[in-house]
């Protein structure tokens, strides 16, 4: 099959490439794209492994091909660091908060963390649980991630509110 | 997982789509969210030379919400679904339904287009859509016409669609005020398909049900919409029970899937009861 | 001393030693996504395999032709076992003394095996082409019962019998039928049988510990790079134990042990999963050697689930005896042991069925006896102890599950039962009747914590109020109160009785501190998310008096770490992390020299506080560690060499007996089988706390592994061999939904021999969780006749379970 020229705009920076249609997203990213923080883990759209924010919705990367993210606009977990390189507020409070272990599905968590925020910004618990049943951990139980998740929201609103 | 190649189109109009599926027939498929056909390529299950990517297609978004019906274009996502206020004040059992569809990640992807029209009968959509008897309007070569969901669902992933149709827009009528309403779903976690599921709408004099997961397409039974109407629960039940038929599954073996079924049906009976008004 | 000086505990506090929650270094790479796992390694001219997998659970190969494969663009090879038969790599040892296929020769023995290895330029071309290599396969019988198995004239493997269709003898002894592999005993079969015989009471249940998988988010995969010019192999893989891969690689290639380096990358989660070793890694090594390139290979989530180490699948049957009082006077439990095509299993040479003979659990058990069968059967290999030490998983969930049929059958409450059995704190260290020695306990303090904790009576009121509202058809939901008290035993282990593949178990820390007072340490282990770059820099603070954030930890290249038997079995902390402890205690040694001389005063007049040596008796005369460092490679000391470090091979005296208990209330619909966790409450106690944080991770995470398996994760097979479930849509791994918040406490009680007391925590709360939430199962159903029904209990074996016992009217 012949190959495409695949332009996107990938953590604020326009990227191009060539790649078969078929090339999944998330493999376009690791391999063409050297953005090796989204991961594959199940390869049927179940752990979230590979969540990225495509044109502000979280999706699984290895359940969209190449083709259908032409144009579009990506961010990643390696797109959430603040701007002077130190860790962002969920990268942070996953820290903060032991909201991981093995490391393996902590950027697909956090980036569909963001977007959760993003559209809640004041989750209950039972919103965050549900918000982020799209993303397995084999690890932590959870419990600490959505521990994590709740203080990033607390830090964020009060970030928001010394600032108005 | 690796799926097999293929040419990639993403048209901006239905007519060009129209026109691509009858130069490839059955070579072509078209892709919505992809998020059921996507896996099918991976595990080379399925595998098609031309893929048309409908996303550019304006005519297909968007939901518009009337005084008598509500239509939602295809590629609609679930996520809108479930985000779109006009709708769930108009028709609140679709977000209630949608809700319980798959993890969030997928329903920003998958659309309600694709999932009634794949056939699936793990899909939840169709049940639903019979439930509320819903109207699919296919475009083709020979121009546009509209099937009931309740005609619309022949065998597993067999349905009134030709190849090359296109399933472009689901009208809906809207429930009169004060009609009750649930969707029920027993499943093992996020993400699972429906162990058994049940729509049912009561109001007005009338009542509809309809099930997912329970045969090889959505049952809804005429029977059991007037039994209920009537205030038979228990003849409703079992008008439903005589029209499922489950298989088993890494789930559970039928008579299981048979005793839950009946149970989700009362909850979900039970509980829109207690919304209508 | 003045106002400005800090006290001892700022100082210790300035360390982040032993006992704080210390953040984790890991983390600042991994929450940007900056990790290094092996699918990460990307080489110049890096080819990609892959590979054809049979579909049969049983079948001759008749051919393969791989004409059409080789047509693919960007196709280099197709290997079989015919290409590796020459160099002798068709065939592989594995962990257990049996020997495993690399490739089909000649026949397939499970679903999945490996067939033939694609390698090509990008894993795009290898699945293609994967498509088109072209096998001929004639279905053979297939056996997936080991009770059939151990009856059947089908021989599954050939290789295993004599010219007279006869078993030889295994690695473990005679072998009783073709498809029999080994009989483990342990214990005294005649005196036990004499204690039933003549029990009051004997209670018997048989048990089925289905089959599943530790199913780590990553797959397991490995880089090869065979450099000619130098003739040294590189090996980058998903390895538990780097040390041990580099000398089976040795071993079975021929390239000599210097010329191979292996590299543990960061691990996406192993569980036991990443224990063994695969065709995979064998075919990337061997066509970078054909090919000069490197080569990678990765699976996928199926081929993980397919073909890669299982865990349990035991069929586990028991007798329990006791006084008409309840005190246990005999246990006696055998075993038929499910091994799969092979015997893979992941356990120390002379443990064929790992530790199970730790079945007497944390009961003073006089009389025992143990049987293990291992049997043959069409299914994948593996056996590894998936977040336990060597099946004790399966051990405490027998025990665990014995002490509730018993209390059925003396109709005693079951957690009265095991407080009258439990062993007394007086009692350690103790002898076990199936040969261990516990080094210490306090297991009725625990309990009665964990009693109170959770207000048991109230709860038993609670459940009384409950069934009699359910027998009136006031509700159809059950509650199920699940008690479980466990022993662990951990830390393999001591060289004299341990070893694998002929390799002491020991562990290993080497130690440099660097001039300016900071250091680095290399050890034998691997951290897969336990956070050892985090906590063993916490143990050397405290031990060598150097800031733990100036430590930093490595592991996991074989070039630069000491040898070690890697991260498995929660063995890094018992025995690594005690290596560091007397590592780190080599360094203080040397350094009180140093500081006697810096402070002219003889080597016995100093000692260590905190970060510093102190003249005894004039704290104000003293030396940092930091000075020290820094004297260490600046001065020239009369008959003291130059430099600061240390080495140290850590051989454990004894296993560590990490316990706990645990509580779990459920409720269950009865009439759709869903159970719903109301409270779950785990008392641990793994002696010396390093990091309270990660140890409480590890609890919450070790539960949930533990919920899985319980309620629903299972590996499946239909009769004809195929698996059932081979994607996450049917292997059963809890989301945050599922999940509930857990609560966590704990008693301390130190390890005697372990030189920091500290025991091991890692698989605790899956080795006690797992009877937990079954036993919570259990109990909802025992006033309406319920003694024992298997897990998985998803919904319909509940559902099943309680329309067995007529509940649905």
């Amino acid at each position: 099959m012949s190959k495409m020229h695949v332009k996107m705009t990938v953590n604020g920076k326009e990227v191009e490439g060539l790649a078969e249609p078929r090339t999944l997203l998330i493999h376009f990213l690791r391999e063409n794209l050297n953005i090796t923080g989204p991961h594959i883990g199940c390869e049927t759209s179940h752990c979230g492994a590979c969540t990225v924010d495509l044109d502000g919705k979280s999706v699984k990367s290895c359940t969209v091909f190449v083709a259908q993210a032409q144009g579009k606009e990506l961010t990643t977990v390696e797109g959430l660091v603040n701007e002077d390189g130190s860790l962002g507020v969920l990268q942070e409070m996953f820290r903060e908060h032991h909201g991981l272990q093995c490391g393996f599905c902590t950027p697909g968590m956090i980036t569909r963390a963001h977007r959760l925020l993003q559209e809640n910004p004041n989750p209950t618990e039972e919103e965050i649980r549900f918000g982020m049943a799209g993303n397995i951990c084999r690890c932590t139980g959870y419990q600490n991630i959505v521990k994590s998740i709740a203080a990033a929201a607390d830090t964020l609103n009060a970030q928001k509110e010394a600032a108005e | 997982m690796i799926p097999a190649g293929f040419e990639y189109y993403r048209p901006s109009d239905i007519t060009s789509a129209v026109s691509i599926l009858q130069e490839h027939g059955d070579e072509a498929r078209v892709i919505a969210g992809g998020h059921s056909l996507i896996p099918m390529m991976k595990l080379r299950m399925a595998d098609m030379g031309h893929l048309i990517d409908l996303q550019d297609i304006d005519a297909l978004k968007g939901i518009e919400i009337g005084s008598d019906a509500v239509t939602i274009g295809a590629m609609v996502t679930q996520h809108e679904l479930i985000t779109h206020e006009g709708l769930s004040n108009a028709v609140p059992l679709i977000k209630e339904a949608a809700l319980l569809i798959a993890d969030p990640q997928v329903r920003y992807m998958g659309t309600v287009g694709g999932n009634v029209a794949n056939g699936d009968p793990g899909n939840d959509m169709p049940g639903l859509m019979q439930c509320l008897n819903a109207r699919f309007e296919l475009s083709g070569p020979d121009g546009v016409r509209e099937v009931a969901a309740r005609e619309f669902y022949e065998a597993a992933y067999f349905t009134a669609r030709e190849d090359e149709e296109i399933l472009t827009r689901i009208t809906i009528p809207v429930p009169a005020g004060g009609t009750g309403y649930a969707y029920e779903k027993q499943k093992r976690k996020i993400g699972d398909y429906a162990t058994a599921a049940a729509a049912v709408m009561i109001g007005g004099g009338t009542a509809s049900v309809a099930m997912t997961n329970l045969a090889d397409t959505p049952i809804w039974s005429d029977a059991a919409g007037a039994a209920l109407a009537a205030g038979d629960v228990d003849g409703c039940v079992s008008a439903m029970m005589g029209a499922i038929d489950p298989v088993a599954d890494n789930r559970g073996p039928i008579e299981f899937k048979k005793h839950v079924a009946a149970v989700i049906l009362r909850r979900a009976i039970a509980r829109a009861q207690s919304r209508a008004s | 001393m003045n106002d400005l000086t800090p006290t001892p505990e700022e100082r210790a506090a300035n360390l982040k030693g032993m006992g704080c929650a210390r953040k984790r270094v890991e983390d600042v790479r991994f929450t940007q996504g900056r990790g290094n796992y092996v699918d990460d390694i990307k080489l110049d001219g890096m080819l990609f395999g892959d590979f054809v997998r049979s579909p049969y659970a049983h079948a001759r190969v008749v051919s393969i032709n791989s004409e059409e494969a080789m047509k693919v663009p960007g196709v280099v090879a197709v290997i079989t076992a015919a290409d590796l038969e020459p160099l002798g790599l068709h065939w592989m040892p594995t962990l257990a003394g049996d020997k495993q296929m690399v490739l089909a020769d000649g026949k397939v023995l499970f679903q999945g095996q490996e067939v033939a290895f694609v390698v090509a330029e990008d894993r795009y071309a290898a699945a293609d082409a994967v498509e088109l290599v072209e096998v001929e396969y004639e279905e053979l019988p297939v056996i997936v019962d080991p009770f059939e198995a151990l009856k059947s004239d089908v021989v599954l493997r050939e290789d295993t019998v004599d010219a007279n269709g006869k078993a030889t003898d295994g690695a473990h002894g005679p072998r009783n039928h073709p498809n029999h592999i080994f009989t483990w005993e342990q214990g005294d079969e005649a005196a036990t049988e004499a204690v039933m015989a003549e029990a009051e009471v004997v209670a018997e249940e048989t048990m089925y510990y289905h089959r599943t998988h530790p199913c780590p988010l990553e797959t397991c995969g490995s880089v090869a790079s065979m450099d000619k010019v130098t003739g040294k192999l590189t090996l980058w893989g998903t390895f538990q134990a780097p040390h041990a891969i580099r000398t089976v690689v040795s071993l079975i290639s021929g390239i000599e042990e210097h010329n191979i380096r292996v590299i543990s990358p960061d691990i996406g989660g192993g569980f036991g999963n990443k224990v063994g070793a695969y065709s995979g890694y064998v075919c990337s090594v061997v066509a970078s050697i054909v090919t000069g390139k490197p080569v990678k290979w990765v699976e996928d989530r199926m081929e993980n689930l397919m073909t890669t180490a299982f865990a349990r699948d035991y069929w586990m049957s028991g007798k329990i005896s006791a006084t008409k009082d309840g005190k246990i006077t005999g246990l006696h439990c055998h075993v038929t042991a499910d091994h799969g095509g092979f015997d893979a299993c992941a356990d120390p040479t002379k443990f064929p069925a790992g530790f199970m003979n730790i079945c007497t659990g944390s009961y003073d058990i006089p009389t025992a006896y143990l049987a293990v069968d291992g049997v043959y059967t069409n299914k994948a290999p593996g056996g590894v102890s998936y977040r336990c030490s060597f099946r004790v998983t399966e051990a405490v969930y027998f025990i665990e599950r014995m002490i509730e049929v018993l209390a059925i059958k003396l109709n005693m409450d079951a957690a009265e039962l095991r407080r009258i059995n439990f062993i007394k704190k007086e009692q350690f260290p103790y002898q076990s009747a199936l040969g261990w020695e516990y080094d210490s306990g306090d297991y009725h303090t625990a309990w009665d914590k964990a009693m109170e904790a959770v207000d048991y009576q109230g709860l038993r009121a609670e459940q009384a109020q409950r069934i009699e509202d359910f027998k009136a058809g006031k509700t159809r939901s059950l509650m199920g109160i699940g008690l479980t008290f466990f022993t662990e035993i951990v830390g393999a282990g001591p060289v004299k009785n341990c070893d694998i593949l002929g390799l002491g178990m020991f562990d290993s820390c080497e130690i440099r501190i660097h001039p300016t007072g900071s250091a680095i340490a290399r050890l034998g282990t691997i951290s897969q998310g336990q956070g050892h770059a985090t906590t063993f820099a916490q143990i050397l603070a405290s031990e060598i008096g150097l800031p733990a954030d100036s430590i930093t930890i490595e592991e996991g290249d074989t070039d630069t770490a000491p040898y070690g038997l890697g991260t498995y079995g929660s063995r890094s902390t018992p025995v690594a992390g005690a290596a560091t402890a007397m590592a780190g205690r080599k360094i203080r040694a040397k350094a009180q020299m140093i500081a006697a001389y810096l402070l002219e005063v003889h080597d016995n007049d100093v000692e260590f506080d905190v970060d510093r040596f102190v003249v005894k008796g004039a704290p104000e005369r003293f030396k940092t560690m930091k000075e020290i460092a820094f004297a260490a490679y600046n001065q020239a000391i009369p008959g003291i060499e130059p430099g600061l470090e240390a080495v140290s091979y850590y051989d454990p005296p004894n296993m560590t007996y990490p316990f706990g208990a645990y509580v779990c209330v459920m409720d269950i619909d009865v009439d759709t089988g869903v159970p719903e966790i109301r409270r779950f409450y785990a008392l641990d106690d793994c002696g010396t706390r390093i990091n309270p944080m990660i140890i409480e991770g590890q609890i919450h995470g070790g539960l949930t592994e533990a919920l899985a398996v319980a309620l629903g994760q299972e590996i499946a097979y239909d009769e004809m061999g195929n698996v059932k479930t081979g994607t996450l849509m049917d292997f059963f791994l809890p989301t945050s939904w599922e999940v509930p918040n857990y609560e966590t406490d704990y008693t301390v009680t130190p390890s005697p021999h372990h030189p920091i007391g500290a025991k091991g925590v890692g698989e605790s709360p899956h080795v006690g969780g797992v009877p937990c939430f079954s036993n919570a199962v259990h109990d909802a159903f025992r006033a309406f006749g319920l003694t024992q029904t298997n897990m998985p209990h998803d919904h319909w074996r509940i559902w099943k379970t309680a329309n067995d016992l007529g509940l649905h009217g």
